[in-house]
């Protein structure tokens, strides 16, 4: 299979690879996929209490290339965003940043859904609402 | 961070890619093209050609074919029937035995690993009216001899075991298959694929009725393979599935690929001339891949028994790591994985998980198959590559991170997709 050279970039340099510390209370952790499926990703957040703003993300990533390109994509673009504005990065989205093939849309579907699962993680802790009001 | 893989030096001697997955395919030996040649230009007759010369070349090139084939595994030359490939001789052999067998009984016995030419033929069987029975295998990958003392029965015509796999490179016990077949008065048909030319097959020694053989596989030309059909002690008797100008004995009709014949007996040659001592180089190259895997890396493990095995495959899984994405990290190596993602069905190895292997373990393997032209210097290189693009992506890897931490990966809820 090619590659797109977007997909290739990531998977020789991801972006923000690491670990959080999941019991901090201003980090939110997701941990979605499964083993079985080939296909992990854990993806973190550090928001800011304050502004609501992802000021730090991390992710691991087991899976095909696709899949931590998703991942790597999805840690960049969360960067600086609030929780509110993160949830508006939908899966399509990835897709067409990344050229990924039909057969690879279940890899960016993971990655929604790993943002997804880091801010419900986040909001959970922190008793926001889980679905959150228009900003005030 | 940029452990990225592509930063590995290129040793002398090795041109990049390398060729690492001789159970696909293996490149055309040069001698074997030689011998082609002349039958691809100047000597182009119809081997069924019988009133004039060119014809009678034909017809002679075949023949000596024929013999070398034949020697190869203990055969004579009036056993041994040209088809267009080992597909295409898994077919002829099942179909044609349940076809002419049909009164004496219905009943075929395989094994979950073989390959889909005969899993998928067998399954079209099944909607004619045979009974077929899929025998297990244990976790090194052989099948257990009473399963299959027990499975046969007074119905069963045909047993269909492979002489060795094609991922797991697992040799099957042939001989002891072979005399639980005569002993029972059962025909015993073997796809010896991958086996012909890599490891000693003989087909008297070993029981074997009907063998199915392909030349590309022992650095022959594509398009064309054999089967063999026993003459005696039992005389095997098959349908024929192309009906035509009554070519091969009536078995296979349609005129003769002569290149791809000669190519084919050329290749035979040449593996019975240097069969033991090519077989022990190959696994030397084999096991110099695998102890330096083993030496600089952790929770890797051979899928299939070291012992029972081809000496060119290594079968391996890197644990934590998923099949394609270390696939993408050694591009300049050609291997297989049994990872999903590589295949058009998104599904894991059949075989893998035959071993009793979890999903998450077939994942995570990569299929190394060595042979005639690869060199020590391609291991090395190989090897070192394999192992920097394991460490990377492990440390990409949740899973690997979860483990070194002792989370136990089989207590962890997973939201399965």
């Amino acid at each position: 299979m090619a590659y797109s050279d977007k997909v290739v970039d990531h998977y020789n340099n991801p972006r923000n690879v690491g670990t959080l510390d999941k019991s901090a209370a201003e980090v939110g952790t997701g941990l979605v996929g499964a083993p079985e499926c080939g296909d992990v990703m854990r993806l973190q957040i550090r928001v800011n209490p304050e502004t609501n703003v992802i000021e730090e993300a991390k992710f691991k990533t087991f899976g095909c290339g696709s899949a931590i390109a998703s991942s790597s994509l999805a840690t960049e673009w969360i960067k600086g965003r609030t929780v509110d504005d993160a949830l508006s990065i939908k899966n399509t989205d990835i897709v067409k940043e990344l050229s990924l093939p039909p057969v690879k849309i279940h890899c960016s579907v993971l990655a929604e859904d790993a943002i997804r699962a880091a801010i419900g993680d986040w909001k959970k802790k922190n008793n926001v609402a889980e679905i959150a009001p228009p900003a005030k | 961070m940029s452990t990225g893989p592509s930063q590995a030096e290129i040793p002398a001697g090795v041109t990049l890619p390398i060729y690492m997955d001789n159970h696909a395919t293996t490149p055309l030996d040069p001698r074997v093209l030689e011998a082609m040649m002349p039958y691809l230009t100047t000597k182009f007759g119809n081997a069924a050609s019988r009133n004039h010369s060119f014809g009678w070349e034909a017809e002679q090139a075949v023949d000596a074919a024929r013999e070398q084939v034949a020697k190869l595994i203990g055969a004579t030359a009036k056993e041994i029937i040209f088809t267009s490939g080992a597909t295409e001789s898994d077919n002829l052999a099942l179909k044609g035995i349940a076809e002419m067998y049909r009164e004496r009984g219905n009943h075929i016995i395989t094994q979950v690993t073989e390959h889909k030419a005969v899993l998928d033929t067998c399954k079209r069987l099944e909607k004619s009216g045979c009974r077929v029975t899929y025998l297990p295998v244990k976790a090194d990958g052989t099948i257990d001899l009473e399963d299959l003392r027990r499975a046969i029965d007074d119905k069963t015509i045909l047993v269909s075991i492979m002489a060795a796999n094609n991922e797991i490179g697992v040799l099957q016990p042939v001989r002891e298959i072979g005399k639980i077949c005569h002993e029972r008065g059962v025909l015993f048909h073997t796809d010896a694929v991958q086996a012909v030319g890599k490891v000693p097959l003989n087909v008297i020694d070993d029981c074997v009725d009907v063998a199915s053989i392909s030349a590309h596989k022992i650095y022959g030309p594509k398009g064309v393979g054999a089967l063999y059909v026993r003459r005696r002690n039992p005389r095997v008797q098959i349908a024929a599935q192309i009906d035509g100008g009554g070519h091969e004995r009536g078995m296979r009709s349609g005129t003769l690929n002569v290149p791809g014949i000669v190519g084919l007996g050329k290749a035979c040659e040449l593996a019975q001339e240097n069969l033991l001592q090519e077989a022990s180089r190959t696994q030397c190259l084999r096991d110099r891949l695998k102890t330096k895997l083993e030496a600089e890396l952790d929770y890797v493990h051979v899928n299939g028994s070291m012992e029972h095995r081809l000496p060119g495959n290594l079968n391996m899984s890197f644990v934590y790591v998923e099949g394609e994405s270390l696939l993408m990290g050694i591009n300049d190596v050609a291997v297989s994985s049994g990872s999903a993602c590589t295949s058009a069905t998104l599904e894991p190895s059949y075989v893998l998980k035959a071993l009793g292997l979890g999903d998450d373990v077939a994942h995570s393997s990569i299929r190394f198959g060595l042979g005639r032209f690869n060199t020590e210097a391609e291991v090395d290189y190989v090897a070192a590559k394999v192992i920097q693009v394991v460490r990377h992506l492990r440390e990409l890897s949740p899973l690997y991170e979860m483990v070194k931490d002792g989370v136990d990966l089989t207590k962890v809820q997973w939201a399965a997709h």
